[in-house]
């Protein structure tokens, strides 16, 4: 029997429809992926939020995670590999009055974005980064990543990786980020009221998401299905909030620390400038327009 | 559109070329820089970080010079006019983002004041090297603009011919100083705010249901949408089709590619612009640019009381190159000589647009230093026979 999509009723009555840019379904990423999981809980959380969604910008580099931009009806920016925060950093300064989200994955933001990834935390950019973890390159054929845990093998790392791995949480918020989280795609409901706490928050705000990668990951370490990887997150993941972020390693198929673990409030860029030059400057500061751009005629 | 009478400095003043590039880009209305310090540019967005504040304008020190292009094409999508500065192995290190901004069709404008190079190099010394390197340095085919000032009073009137440039045809616009002219001090007029014509970005008069960010409509180049105005558009360096999606074809790629060559090279007559003198009559042409168009200027008077009837052809936009002219001269004199600082560089589009009906003579010289007047008379005389 032939399955006659009907495209109008099952797009428009899809409850994310308002938020996804429903002609472009379906999207690229592959069947047990978790980034669309992902991409539902940030709509959801916006769909919570009071924010102005002509407001909202969504900026991804490269990779599958990359993609992300691509499908949410909102400014999206598919940028260059590595470089989403800092094209970020130039939107959200540009036009202040915006809420920026980076959304990539954890080749791109903290392999050849890492740089800019401490320096925007340093800064404390407004910024909610959400930095989708699945432990390897899965655009470029499952290479290894800054996050693939010791032993796990990758296409680069034939007889398993030696390399330790990045602990994401601690380098976010050793680098000054004032809000960190991590969850798995498992953790809808959580992550997506983080996501929500989130972008009621201002300054450099991180959370990391991991997320399962079944046909390069999973495959080449024999783990299973996408379904095997959330019976994994579900009897593994520990849920605690306020860890001391020194501990939240990630080893090859343990156990995976949940929660948020900083929360605090801490000047941002845009603040620390403006009481600067307020006191340096007096009434001769004028401050970037909040809208951006073609500030005279 | 009349230049916004806070970021003009209208008045006669004593400036280095980075000072005054940083005028001519404040009079242009750029309100936004990021940059990462390297010598011989730095000078230009000190003046900026300086002046900015007063003015509205956003100065950011990035990390390094991946991360200053990336935000300069991010400020530049919230219809924010917006620049970098830089010199050679920052140069290089924007080459990507620049690919980005001319695929995403983003105004915006590089400066690279130019050094001795390869690698390290010369970092206090002039050289003019980057000149291959403004046209070809992004991977792929685009088409970009590539201005090469004279003077400090030059750099100036050009940067917001090159802000206003890269609106029209929203392209990067690279600003190709070098060192001499960076660190030369010199007179600089700036004119009075009404005096100075701006070209404001294009924004799009159609609703954002009907708007479609690469739709071009038979034009060359599409109208824009700032960030946060609710268009809601999508916009990728991957080829990508009228609605900013991506879309990985031949056919796509083909028309993608197609316009942003076009967009220049149909214009190029309106863009290229030389500065003639003693050409009528000339047996030799010296085709110049930047410092070595006046070192050339001595060259070219020894040579006359020589007895060598010599003219002189500058450059004053480098790409899009003047092949038009250049075909023209090829049938009216002996030879050109081309004096770059560089091992031949300009001279080789030269040659290619000379198609061999005049001799073409490079008088390459390595940097870090200018040509030798004398020397390069002697090459011109020797050009005559």
């Amino acid at each position: 029997m032939k399955v006659e999509v009907r495209t109008d009723v099952a797009w428009e009555q899809h409850p994310m429809a308002p938020y996804v840019r429903t002609e472009r379904m379906p999207h690229v990423w592959c069947p047990g992926c978790g980034i669309g999981t992902i991409v539902k809980c940030y709509a959801t959380a916006l769909e919570r939020s009071d924010i102005d969604l002509d407001k909202v910008a969504v900026v991804s580099g490269i990779g599958c995670s990359g993609r992300a931009a691509g499908y949410f009806k909102l400014d999206g920016f598919h940028t260059t590999h590595g470089r989403a925060i800092p094209f970020a950093t130039g939107l959200a300064l540009g036009r202040p009055q915006l809420t920026v989200t980076v959304m990539s994955g954890d080749g791109d933001l903290v392999g050849i974005g890492g740089n800019h990834f401490i320096h925007a935390a340093r800064r404390n950019h407004n910024l909610l980064v959400i930095l989708i973890n699945n432990f390897i390159y899965g655009m470029t054929g499952g290479q290894n990543a800054p996050t693939t845990p010791l032993t796990a093998r990758s296409s680069t790392m034939p007889f398993g990786n030696f390399e330790p791995p990045f602990n994401l949480p601690h380098l976010a918020a050793s680098s000054g980020a004032p809000y960190v989280a991590r969850w798995t795609s498992l953790h809808v409901r959580r992550l997506t009221w983080s996501i929500e706490e989130a972008l009621d928050r201002k300054g450099f705000r991180f959370i990391e998401v991991v997320a399962p990668c079944p046909v390069l990951y999973m495959r080449l370490n024999r783990l299973g299905s996408g379904v095997d990887e959330m019976r994994f997150y579900h009897d593994n993941a520990e849920i605690r909030n306020g860890a001391d972020t020194r501990d939240l390693n990630i080893g090859f198929h343990e156990p995976i620390v949940c929660g948020k673990f900083v929360d605090e409030e801490r000047p941002t860029y845009d603040e620390l400038r403006d009481a600067h030059y307020r006191e340096v400057l007096g009434d001769e500061y004028v401050p970037a327009p909040l809208e951006g751009g073609m500030i005279h005629g | 559109m009349k230049a916004d009478p806070a970021g003009v400095l209208t008045g006669s003043h004593y400036l280095d070329g980075d000072y005054a590039c940083g005028e001519g880009a404040m009079a242009a209305g750029c309100r936004f820089a990021a940059g990462y310090p390297i010598t011989p540019s730095t000078e230009v967005v000190e003046r900026i970080a300086r002046r900015f504040p007063t003015m509205g304008g956003t100065f950011i020190q990035m990390e390094d010079e991946l991360a200053s292009m990336a935000a300069v094409v991010g400020a530049s999508w919230t219809g924010t006019k917006s620049m970098t500065v830089t010199s050679g192995p920052g140069f290089s290190l924007m080459m990507e983002n620049i690919g980005l901004a001319a695929m995403m069709e983003t105004p915006c404008v590089v400066v690279d004041v130019q050094r001795g190079g390869p690698s390290t190099g010369l970092p206090t010394m002039v050289g003019q090297g980057d000149v291959m390197q403004a046209r070809w340095g992004s991977h792929g085919d685009y088409e970009v603009i590539v201005l090469s000032p004279q003077s400090p009073q030059e750099t100036f009137d050009l940067m917001v011919e090159a802000f206003n440039l890269s609106e029209v045809y929203r392209v990067p616009v690279l600003f190709l100083m070098d060192e001499c002219v960076g660190h030369m001090t010199e007179r600089v007029v700036i004119p009075a705010p009404d005096e100075i014509e701006v070209v404001p970005r294009r924004l799009t008069s159609l609703a954002p249901e009907e708007f479609q960010p690469y739709r071009v409509n038979g034009e060359l180049v599409p109208e824009f949408a700032r960030a946060g105005d609710g268009y809601r558009f999508h916009t990728t360096g991957l080829t990508h089709d009228a609605r900013g999606y991506p879309v990985m074809s031949a056919e796509v790629q083909e028309s993608n590619v197609h316009r942003l060559v076009d967009k220049i090279r149909l214009n190029q007559d309106r863009i290229v612009r030389v500065e003639e003198e003693g050409i009528n009559g000339a047996e030799v042409v010296v085709v110049t640019y930047g410092i070595t168009a006046r070192v050339a200027r001595a060259a070219i008077d020894i040579a006359r009381r020589r007895g060598v009837p010599v003219g002189s052809l500058r450059l004053v936009v480098l790409w899009p190159f003047p092949e038009q002219r250049i075909r023209e001269l090829a049938g009216e004199v002996r030879a050109f000589v081309v004096p770059e600082i560089n091992y031949g560089q300009i001279v080789l589009e030269v040659e290619r647009c000379a198609g061999g009906w005049a001799g073409v003579r490079s008088v390459p010289h390595g940097g870090g230093g200018v040509h030798d007047p004398r020397r390069l008379a002697d090459e011109i005389v020797e050009a005559a026979r």
